[in-house]
């Protein structure tokens, strides 16, 4: 338990799991209590605001550009979960760069064609796993902070893109993944929000159905009893990192096939989002609490709120881009303190 | 200078990271972190390196103009560690030095007259920045992490409405003071580089010196043995964004004009530097004195770089791995610097 009390993030003594709500706590209470709930409400609460600014923003289509928008975050921030849960001080903050890496190594093989999308796809993702093992390798082996490993790591893969590209980045999406992204497939959903439903199961189910996300909860609730009770710590935050940068890069190719072209800063905004989305969602920077549900909620939000500045016309006119950023870092400091707060000092 | 040990006793903050009057330097070298080696160690490699591919690094006009580099960004990783030393951690530092300068440049309108009124507003704009920090991770309990990145939106977004493009006019008066040389041969950015290091030395023998390691190292037994934690988290915050204003003047005073856009970067290379001067990250031990060194390391490396004739379009990658190695190496030493324990809580021994 000392492990815990001094951690500056959360200064919070105590508990790494929540404290078991009691049992007498009403069903209400309990919900009104849970991030997930809390943050789901927001969400619909800003949707409605929205809906009754603009009218339009209620029809279909609105919804599922929404939705479309939210899956990048959605499936970048599914790492960034993983890597928070997993304790530590974990944290990947090279998440953003590690997007644009993917994004920039796709479209350079597509070039605009599906012939060679497979190769293409898989060099990407490979480029990305060789930057998650880096983080881990940092994290693990020379035992730095994982704040300041990946906020390096942004500098090196910013710099290779920079190596690589020459500034210039070419190529572009191949059809198959436009079609993928923007293209209207199953039941008037696009291909990627299928997607990203499959893999928010498939990420559930692993971090509450499989021995991984046992382990996962364990090693960041308290590594040392996880290691007194033989899990293989190291193994479980490396397979952190790398799934984190795997599943940046699969944001990265989602966000290729949204915009069709690369540029250098695709991903940077992705950075201190997912961070934030899975905050939203409950997931505490402590590690070992929290789940995906929460984070694809909190992922929804951010955009949602988003949106609703946009189409307020805060923004845009005279004065640029400023208000809409004041007022995004607001609204973030209300939501977040609805509960992402910490206990007090005094028990 | 006592060893990190990682003792849970609060008053366990007599760690300077600086060594301390002349008379100890032998002792203080001996019984030195090694986080404090290793950046000294960075130090001299990165300053031989620069006099053999820059002969001319010592002549006056030379240093003034690598000095001037430094002090920004030197300040910046001080105020940095003074909310690191506290436990918080500040992602908006940098959105709050370009604010500053803002303000300043926008106020003073290339103006001697108004130099006064410009730099009072500049430094009350940070200190008023690291308030809402303060009050948002201190008073609200939010995360730091996140909760700063919130109002960096914010700050981000107030610079932009008061300065919208890059521009604007220094005073002359700030510009040419600060590319003086005092006798002959000592630059004022290094004065100031020295007063900021001095002042440091101040604020660490006060009583509030001693609350922000007691807080940083272990907040609940600060909080037993009646510190106030609370206020004192207010404080780092509040000094800091002070501080981070002092760094945005000096970044006026290099440049001569004001730049909204630079915030992110500003942030990152702070915490590189504080990580390479031998400040741990989880608060209540290192010092404002490694955190200098460590800027200026990175600061010499860029140039290095430069120097080197790598070609363009390698640099920035070239500049990332040279520290990620160096980042790397003070993680290695500031964990072996503990008492061996099993590998798996080795990683941890700094947390208590």
């Amino acid at each position: 338990m000392n492990v815990d009390t001094a951690r500056p993030g959360a200064g919070a003594p105590g508990a790494p799991e929540q404290a078991p709500a009691p049992a007498r706590t009403p069903l209400a209470l309990r919900l009104a209590r849970d991030p997930v709930v809390i943050s789901g409400s927001v969400a619909v609460l800003l949707w409605v605001a929205a809906a009754l600014v603009s009218p339009e923003f209620a029809s279909w289509g609105q919804f599922v550009t929404l939705m479309t928008v939210a899956s990048f975050l959605g499936v970048i921030a599914i790492g960034q979960t993983l890597v928070i849960i997993a304790g530590g001080e974990g944290i990947d903050l090279s998440v953003g760069a590690t997007a644009t890496l993917s994004a920039i190594v796709a479209s350079r093989f597509m070039a605009g064609s599906d012939e060679g999308i497979l190769t293409a796809v898989l060099l990407a993702l490979g480029a990305c796993c060789v930057v998650g093992v880096v983080n881990a390798v940092g994290v693990l082996v020379f035992r730095v902070p994982p704040l300041v490993m990946t906020l390096g790591m942004i500098a090196v893969v910013t710099g290779f893109i920079r190596l690589y590209t020459g500034g210039r980045p070419e190529g572009s999406a191949a059809p198959m993944l436009r079609t993928l992204v923007a293209g209207d497939t199953v039941a008037g959903i696009p291909g990627v929000l299928w997607l990203w439903l499959g893999l928010s199961v498939l990420v559930v189910w692993l971090l509450r159905r499989s021995p991984f996300g046992w382990r996962l909860y364990a090693v960041g609730a308290n590594p040392t009893t996880a290691y007194l009770s033989g899990v293989n710590t190291s193994v479980v935050k490396f397979s952190a990192y790398v799934l984190s940068s795997l599943f940046a890069g699969v944001g990265g190719l989602l966000l290729l096939g949204y915009s069709q072209n690369v540029y250098t800063s695709l991903g940077t905004d992705y950075m201190l989002n997912s961070v934030a989305a899975a905050v939203i969602g409950g997931t505490a920077l402590v590690g070992g609490v929290g789940g995906y549900v929460g984070t694809a909620i909190g992922a929804i939000l951010l955009t949602v709120l988003d949106s609703l500045l946009r189409i307020m016309q805060i923004g845009g006119g005279e004065w640029g881009d400023a208000p809409r950023q004041i007022i995004y870092g607001v609204v973030l400091v209300i939501v977040l303190t609805a509960y992402g707060r910490q206990k007090r000092l005094r028990q | 200078m006592s060893t990190p040990t990682p003792t849970r006793s609060p008053d366990a903050g007599p760690a300077p990271a600086a060594p301390g009057p002349l008379a100890q330097v032998a002792r203080s070298a001996a019984s030195a972190r090694m986080p404090t080696l290793a950046v000294a160690a960075l130090l001299v490699i990165t300053l031989a390196a620069s006099v053999v591919l820059q002969p001319d690094f010592f002549s006056p006009y030379s240093l003034s103009a690598s000095f001037a580099t430094f002090l920004p960004v030197a300040t910046i990783a001080a105020a940095q560690t003074i909310i690191v030393l506290g436990g918080g951690i500040d992602l908006s530092i940098g959105t709050i030095v370009t604010l500053a300068s803002a303000v300043s440049v926008v106020l003073m309108d290339g103006d001697n007259s108004r130099l006064p009124l410009a730099l009072a507003a500049g430094l009350a704009t940070g200190a008023a920045c690291g308030l809402v920090n303060g009050l948002v991770v201190a008073g609200l309990r939010l995360q730091p992490i996140v909760a700063t990145f919130a109002t960096s939106s914010v700050f981000g977004g107030l610079a932009l409405l008061v300065l919208p493009q890059p521009g604007g006019t220094a005073s002359p008066a700030l510009t040419q003071t600060f590319g003086m040389v005092l006798a002959l041969y000592i630059p004022i950015p290094a004065v100031l580089l020295l007063a900021l290091w001095l002042a440091w030395r101040l604020l660490r023998q006060h009583r509030f010196g001693q609350y922000l390691y007691a807080v940083g190292g272990n907040a609940d037994a600060a909080y037993t043995s009646a510190v106030p934690v609370s206020s004192v988290r207010v404080f780092s915050y509040v000094a800091g964004g002070t501080v981070a204003a002092l760094a945005g003047v000096a970044l006026l005073a290099d440049s001569g004009a004001g730049d909204p856009t630079l915030g992110t970067e500003l942030t990152l290379g702070s915490i590189a530097a504080l990580v390479i001067g031998g400040t741990r990250l989880k608060g209540g031990s290192g010092g404002v004195g490694g955190a200098l060194v460590g800027a200026i390391v990175l600061s010499l490396i860029q140039s290095l770089v430069f120097f080197a004739g790598v070609p363009t379009d390698a640099r920035e990658f070239v500049y990332g791995c040279i520290i990620i190695a160096a980042i790397a190496l003070a993680g290695l030493l500031t964990a072996r610097s503990g008492v061996r324990r099993p590998a798996f809580t080795r990683g941890k021994a700094g947390t208590r």
